[in-house]
């Protein structure tokens, strides 16, 4: 049990890094409209170059960034692949389209990222800004999705495939959709809003640091609300001791996160909202165990025990985590600290296409 | 269509598509580094210039390739589930390392490369480069490591408990002789594709300055020139490196999958003994019956093709498929109505992958001779080569995969489990369909978004040369998006 309690363990620690990461990014890319100004129009007859310095500006700011965050979800998914096949399996194939979705989102957001500023023409610019705004919005709240059913419970039954039994999906989209699974979409979402907010004040200069810490103002305590609901319908029908307590120093670092930023505390702020992301998963991994996946009602749950790789398997990936995690991390916070300085409007240079 | 159709079509369309652009991201990103480096130790700007022309391309091109494959990490589990149960404790492993490994390498030093500019000291800038390159390879390594397994699998044993296989050496895993000979022969074929593209790219421009010839052509041309020379040379290499490791890899494939080479060669009866057999280079009909018709045939080619020697036995599918059937038919994983793959398609990807290659090794000899002294090739039809050869090496690959992935059917783990008891049971025609046609359409659109980018790019060519220097706090930056 130690090795698959190692692993349990990792995935938590993968899919914070994950959300903490990757959040302030799809926060940046929703807040493009807003803090960037000139709102949602696909077509406008020429580019307002004050809202598209201002857009350049925060999409700057996670530029070097959010592939290598992304790569956080390849490896949860990864780790859970060789770590838990059956959890892979029963996950993958039972939440079909919400995934498809998530791809779809995650492949236009990408490509939005990558192909916005290889081009200086105005309809190009806008039409990448929507995927990078739409893939900003959707991809938090189908990841929400996913995740608060996994523990909220799905429809399960135990499969008989020749002499091994396994516990499999039993149930269509619309099982996925239920009023928590949904609030915790929803939730993921704001959160990852305030978070972007925090990040953006942190990151930048003038006029957008001031906004951004105004508007974290503004949608922090819809995030907390929000959690709060999450936290405690999720614990009542799962909850215990432990979970309790972790969703309960969740709300408090994220109240924490809203009155820092109130004092202008940026880095706190960010911290805080940091630190809700990664208890909210904490907790969210408590009221999971022993299980891979809770089942719902009366249905069999996949336990983390029959979801698991053999030892043997567990103990190479184990070696392989202890080698090269340091590494990755190293050259991570490195890259972090490469791109530390705040930006403004005025370090952006003229739109050129002349650098790759 | 029912589900296993649907998504064996689906596996098919995204696996070619992402693979369009996996070879160009592991071999311009070499070339990329490359030049940049050496940019660093001559001062030639020219190479800095191009560093930065190729770079763009690659950037361009590498975001389509990590997009795709994420597609492809999720689809075992949307699609393949018991597959995914069946063989996850083996085929996990690599997934997840290629993750750690090498997603995390290719993605931060990639953006520490794009805004590093004026950021970075510059050995350690272009050292970034390289570092991306060696996460392509190693993701390469762990990629086919996987898909080793699953041509012949090794380091596993059936679990009669779980009823699945599980690792008993990881070693035998990584160190498969399937992935030691693919391994090489798809890092070359990358290179082949890098080679080709810069060589198509630079000959194209190469022509086009030397046509509009202006006053300050002279750099440009010495430029583009060096890249087309490059690019040829680099295709020359990496095509003989093929060709070696492609004939090695040959040999092995008769000893593992002798079915896959027999079908290669829609080789029906096994020779008799003593006598060798031989190999056809074009065939008019007859691949779904008995009786091929070969137009050209070589004689005892495919002996030396699958043995090494010109007399070596080669096995016919007729006595290869009563072998399977006697070991295989009884089992619930390993049943199958026929254990012969679909012919026509591994007869003619197999020769479609081989003459793309000679193709485009017959194009970069010439290139370099062609472009010998000062000489640039003006004539009208050699505009077509400078689309061609790239093309050639890039579908090259698709034919191999195809080819490789067909040939191998009606197994997904060769004599463990066969395709059709590897699909998701949970999972309903309906949603396969949306999904395939969903990646359909995306794929398709984003082909012409790319294709177009990059066009616009090739068109624009290499930007005039700016010293690179290190930025003060309240300047701008010398790149942002």
């Amino acid at each position: 049990m130690d090795l698959i309690l190692i692993w349990f363990v990792l995935l938590a620690v993968l899919w914070t890094g994950y959300l903490v990461l990757e959040g302030f990014d799809f926060g940046v890319g929703m807040l493009l409209p807003v803090l960037g100004g000139g709102g949602f129009k696909a077509r406008t007859p020429h580019l307002n170059q004050r809202v598209e310095t201002r857009r350049r500006t925060l999409l700057t700011t996670i530029g070097p960034h959010w592939d290598g965050n992304e790569v956080w979800l390849i490896t949860a998914v990864g780790a859970t692949f060789a770590a838990f096949p059956h959890w892979y399996a029963t996950m993958l194939s039972g939440m079909y389209l919400p995934l498809l979705l998530l791809l779809v989102v995650l492949i236009l957001r990408n490509m939005g990222l990558e192909y916005r500023h290889k081009r200086t023409d105005t309809t190009w610019v806008r039409r990448w800004d929507l995927t990078i705004i739409a893939g900003s919005v959707l991809a938090p709240f189908v990841v929400g999705v996913v995740l608060t059913n996994l523990v909220h419970g799905l429809p399960m039954t135990e499969h008989l495939a020749g002499t091994t039994k396994y516990t499999e999906f039993d149930g269509s989209v619309l099982s996925l959709l239920t009023p928590v699974a949904l609030l915790g979409g929803l939730t993921l979402t704001v959160l990852c809003l305030t978070h972007g907010a925090h990040f953006i004040a942190l990151k930048t200069a003038g006029p957008l640091r001031s906004e951004a810490s105004a508007l974290g103002q503004r949608v922090g305590p819809v995030a907390a609300i929000l959690t709060v609901t999450l936290l405690v319908a999720l614990g009542i029908s799962r909850g215990m001791a432990a979970s309790w307590v972790v969703s309960g120093v969740a709300v408090v670092a994220l109240l924490a996160a809203i009155a820092a930023n109130a004092r202008g505390a940026e880095g706190w702020a960010f911290t805080g909202t940091s630190a809700t992301i990664g208890l909210t998963v904490v907790s969210y991994f408590l009221m999971l165990f022993p299980n891979a996946i809770n089942g719902r009602g009366a249905s069999p749950d996949l336990t983390l025990q029959a979801a698991a790789s053999s030892p043997l398997t567990l103990t190479i990936m184990t070696w392989a985590g202890v080698v090269f995690t340091p590494i990755m991390l190293g050259y991570t916070v490195w890259s972090y600290w490469t791109f530390r300085r705040r930006l403004s409007v005025d370090h952006m240079p003229a739109v050129s296409e002349s650098h790759p | 269509m029912d589900v296993l159709e649907l998504a064996r079509w689906q596996f098919a369309i995204t696996t070619v598509y992402h693979f369009l652009f996996v070879p160009i991201t592991i071999g311009l990103s070499a070339i990329v580094a490359w030049y940049h480096s050496r940019w660093i130790r001559t001062r030639n700007e020219e190479h800095l210039r191009m560093a930065k022309f190729l770079g763009k391309l690659f950037t361009i091109n590498f975001a389509l390739g990590l997009v795709t494959g994420i597609v492809q990490e999720f689809q075992f589990g949307m699609n393949w589930s018991s597959y995914s149960r069946f063989v996850g404790d083996i085929f996990g492993a690599p997934l997840a390392l290629e993750a750690l490994l090498a997603f995390f390498l290719e993605s931060t030093f990639l953006g520490l490369w794009i805004f590093g500019w004026g950021r970075i000291p510059e050995r350690l800038h272009a050292a970034c480069m390289w570092i991306v390159h060696i996460g392509t390879v190693l993701s390469a390594y762990f990629i086919l490591a996987a898909n080793s397994f699953m041509q012949n699998p090794v380091g596993y044993r059936i679990n009669p408990q779980t009823g699945r296989a599980e690792m008993s050496d990881f070693i035998a895993v990584l160190t498969n002789e399937v992935q030691l000979v693919a391994f090489p022969h798809v890092i070359t074929a990358s290179y082949m594709v890098g080679g080709a593209v810069v060589m198509g790219v630079g000959l194209h421009k190469l022509r086009k300055v030397t046509r509009d010839a202006k006053g300050d052509d002279v750099a440009d041309r010495r430029m583009y020139r060096h890249a087309t020379r490059l690019g040829a040379v680099v295709t020359l290499v990496a095509g003989l490196g093929m060709t070696i490791s492609g004939d090695l890899q040959g040999k092995v494939m008769t000893d593992v999958q002798p079915m896959k080479m027999a079908a290669a060669e829609a080789l029906y009866e096994t020779p008799p003994e003593g006598e060798c057999a031989p190999f056809s280079a074009l065939t008019i009909a007859g691949l779904g019956g008995e009786d091929p018709t070969h137009v050209i045939e070589i004689p005892c080619l495919l002996s030396f093709l699958g043995t090494g020697t010109w007399d070596g036995q080669v096995q016919g599918m007729v006595e290869l498929e009563n072998e399977y059937r006697a070991k295989f038919a009884d089992g619930e994983l390993t049943q199958a109505d026929t254990y012969i793959p679909p012919i026509a398609v591994t007869y003619w990807n197999f020769r479609l992958m081989m003459g793309a290659g000679f193709f485009a090794m017959a194009v970069a000899a010439w290139v370099l001779f062609a472009t010998r002294k000062d000489r640039v090739p003006m004539q009208r039809w050699v505009q077509p080569l400078t689309v061609l050869a790239p093309l050639a090496t890039v579908l090259g690959q698709s034919f191999g995969w195809i080819f490789t992935e067909v040939g191998r059917q009606p197994w997904v783990v060769f004599g463990e489990m066969t395709t059709r008891t590897a699909v998701s049971p949970s999972v309903g025609a309906t949603d396969v369909w949306i999904s395939m046609g969903v990646f359909t359409l995306l794929y398709g659109a984003l082909a012409v978004v790319e294709v177009r980018l990059l066009l616009d790019y090739i068109r624009r060519g290499a930007e005039p040369f700016e010293e690179p220097r290190l930025v003060e706090d309240d300047e701008p930056l010398q790149f942002a998006y």
